[in-house]
């Protein structure tokens, strides 16, 4: 195991989790208000090609320069939010069913970038490629004390703020919150609203700081292990947080290894086990063998006010 | 408004708005919406390779529609159709490499109940834990997967592909698993196109699958269990059961597209052949009304559009194949929206309000 955890592994885990810990995070306000998030993905997606389109746009239209990555960060967040205004008034106005709409975003964001890439930059599915003082800051460090404190903040607004225990409520029993005079929808537009924000900040995360392009459907799942992530944290901020960092430990290990993970006993365990790591883990806790992960009780139900 | 008519009804304007959303959008970056959708559809109408390849993708669209269809009437959602297909196309495959030497009478068979066991048992696993231990099929169906996609690509890659070949796929199968394609029996039909039997055996389902649904026990059982868990509990329906059969019978259909795959078209598992069959498989049964017969329709329609995007793809300056995607989920969207048109349309013309959400 010795050459296991070098320094690079930790930087490239940390790298790796950023994305996923965003998303997760973003996944927690709207499932803690009651609305099931299956679609972090095509949130990613949305925030992920937005942000190097607009890096991009940035940079040779308006001359930003080095600015650039951070009016790209900003679109990325919005394109988040645009999204999840649409999932927001689809599940909420309209009691539209969860899972299915969350479908429906994910597919459309699939191919939503193309269309627009295929437009614009006249290429299949990608935009172009962008100069390396162009990105946004890679030192593991910054992005780990970014981290931390993002994660403290959440902590502090879900367990310590009067909308974090509206937002808790809502989730758990929006009767009882309604009679309490808590409005059960606008708590619910902005747990939504606010997971698309932080899932888009993820997907420009992934493409203008990880990579330095947006590639087609660049990010492979990695809503799906968000979601994975968020439910191996029994919808913790705190216990998110280590659960991404697991899983993005495993991803850092699959990459470095380079196909085969050595056991110290000298046996190979091919990269695919260690991809199945996070899925595999999700089900074992979510069947209650680790300890339980209980979802918020309202979970995925649309609320209908008593007349 | 008769039943039918109100059934058609709401998937044609789902459909239509979904083409003027996406008309709007071409328009945006340049290009001529009609153009765009003349070649988008009326590729799929030349005899005859638009029809024989439009049937060929609508294949494994039927299969997929109707799994999710049964899940759907038992009140399960089966995102992981993708997942069973996987895992199936490789039993198949490894059926029909495994014992080459069997005559065709016994290894067609035999790779059929391949692909329907292993799809029945990836689908049953998520029925256990949601019977079990009550965990939601949704996310073990997505983690599942994830799972089945890595599980098969790593026996491709250690134990099966053959030594020295670039790309990630088993060895061919045995001619004697091969399965006719329907130009061996049409008339000006080449064989090139791989349309085959697989098509008919999806049409043979859809009609099972009726049968089963509402013309059995067991179908009626699942279909209560759909419609109220309590009550039929109260009823001495066992919902356990049904959750596992109805996700059994599910993984079973999706399944079967590996018939298509491996014994009708490419004779050997090919890693990562599917264009999401499984996930379009949600939209065609949406779309499709969770009836077989809508399903049919709905897989025809994905089907026409997925062949038209190499149309669009190759024929038009700034729209790509991409439309294809961004038409299927706006037609989903406005699907599970039906409300919001409910809503357009009590607006509109006063008194006619629909109740939302019954």
């Amino acid at each position: 195991m010795r050459d296991i955890f070098t320094l690079s592994l930790i930087a490239s885990t940390i790298r790796l989790a950023t994305p996923l810990v965003l998303a997760a995070l973003g996944g927690l306000f709207s499932e803690r208000s009651g609305v099931i998030n299956i679609a972090l993905e095509g949130k990613m997606l949305a925030g992920a090609f937005t942000a190097a389109a607009v890096t991009y746009a940035a940079d040779k239209s308006l001359g930003m320069g080095n600015a650039s990555p951070w009016f790209g960060l900003l679109a990325g967040m919005i394109a988040g939010l645009f999204i999840a205004a649409i999932y927001a008034v689809s599940c909420i106005k309209f009691k539209a069913d969860q899972v299915v709409s969350g479908a429906a975003i994910n597919i459309l964001m699939l191919g939503i970038p193309g269309f627009l890439s295929g437009a614009f930059f006249l290429s299949s599915g990608s935009t172009p490629q962008l100069p390396k003082d162009h990105l946004l800051p890679q030192s593991p460090v910054v992005i780990a004390l970014a981290i931390l404190a993002l994660v403290a903040a959440i902590w502090y607004v879900v367990y310590k703020t009067p909308f974090g225990l509206r937002l808790r409520s809502v989730g758990e029993n929006p009767e009882a919150a309604d009679a309490a005079g808590v409005s059960v929808s606008k708590i619910r537009y902005s747990g939504v609203l606010l997971a698309g924000i932080l899932a888009g900040l993820g997907g420009a995360y992934l493409s203008i700081g990880q990579s330095s392009l947006f590639t087609r459907n660049m990010t492979a799942g990695r809503g799906f292990i968000a979601l994975a992530a968020l439910i191996f944290g029994k919808w913790r901020p705190v216990q998110t947080l280590l659960a991404c960092l697991l899983f993005g430990f495993t991803e850092a290990v699959s990459i470095q290894m380079q196909g085969v993970f050595k056991l110290p006993s000298g046996e190979d365990i091919p990269v695919q086990f260690i991809q199945m790591v996070p899925y595999v883990l999700t089900i074992v806790v979510l069947a209650g063998f680790i300890g339980s992960s209980r979802p918020p009780r309202a979970l995925g139900i649309p609320y209908q006010k008593e007349k | 408004m008769t039943k039918l008519a109100r059934e058609l009804l709401f998937p044609l304007i789902a459909v239509v708005a979904a083409f003027i959303v996406g008309g709007i959008l071409i328009l945006l970056v340049g290009d001529n919406p009609i153009v765009a959708y003349r070649l988008l559809l009326g590729s799929a109408l030349s005899w005859p390779d638009g029809i024989g390849y439009t049937l060929f993708h609508a294949t494994p669209l039927i299969f997929t529609g109707l799994a999710v269809l049964v899940g759907f009437r038992c009140g399960l959602f089966n995102i992981g159709a993708e997942g069973q297909l996987y895992i199936a196309a490789f039993a198949t495959a490894w059926v029909g490499i495994k014992f080459a030497n069997l005559t065709p009478w016994l290894l067609v068979p035999f790779c059929f109940v391949a692909a329907i066991m292993s799809g029945a048992f990836w689908g049953a696993i998520p029925g256990v834990l949601k019977a079990r231990f009550g965990s939601h099929e949704v996310i073990n169906t997505i983690m599942l997967n994830f799972i089945a996609v890595a599980l098969v690509s790593y026996f491709t890659q250690y134990h099966y592909k053959v030594p020295g070949d670039p790309i990630l796929q088993t060895a061919e199968i045995s001619p004697s698993a091969h399965i006719a394609r329907l130009g061996k029996f049409i008339p000006g039909f080449p064989e090139r196109i791989p349309l085959n039997l697989a098509f008919l055996l999806a049409l043979l389902c859809c009609l099972l699958v009726y049968l089963f649904l509402w013309r059995t026990k067991w179908g009626y059982e699942i279909r209560a269990t759909g419609s109220n868990p309590f009550a039929a509990q109260y009823g001495g329906i066992s919902i356990r059961k049904q959750i596992i059969l109805a996700m059994a019978v599910s993984g079973a259909l999706a399944g079967m597209v590996g018939i298509n795959e491996v014994l009708g078209y490419r004779y050997r598992y090919y890693d990562g052949f599917s264009d999401n069959y499984g996930y379009t498989g949600i939209a065609v049964a949406l779309l499709g009304r969770n009836h077989p017969v809508g399903v049919i329709l709905a897989a025809l329609l994905f089907a026409a559009l997925q062949h038209g995007g190499i149309y669009v793809d190759g024929f038009s300056e700034h729209v790509t194949k991409d439309i294809v995607q961004v038409l299927q989920g706006i037609i989903i969207l406005f699907v599970a929206a039906e409300a919001f048109f409910k809503w357009l349309v009590g607006r509109r013309i006063p008194g006619t309000a629909l109740k939302v959400n019954p």
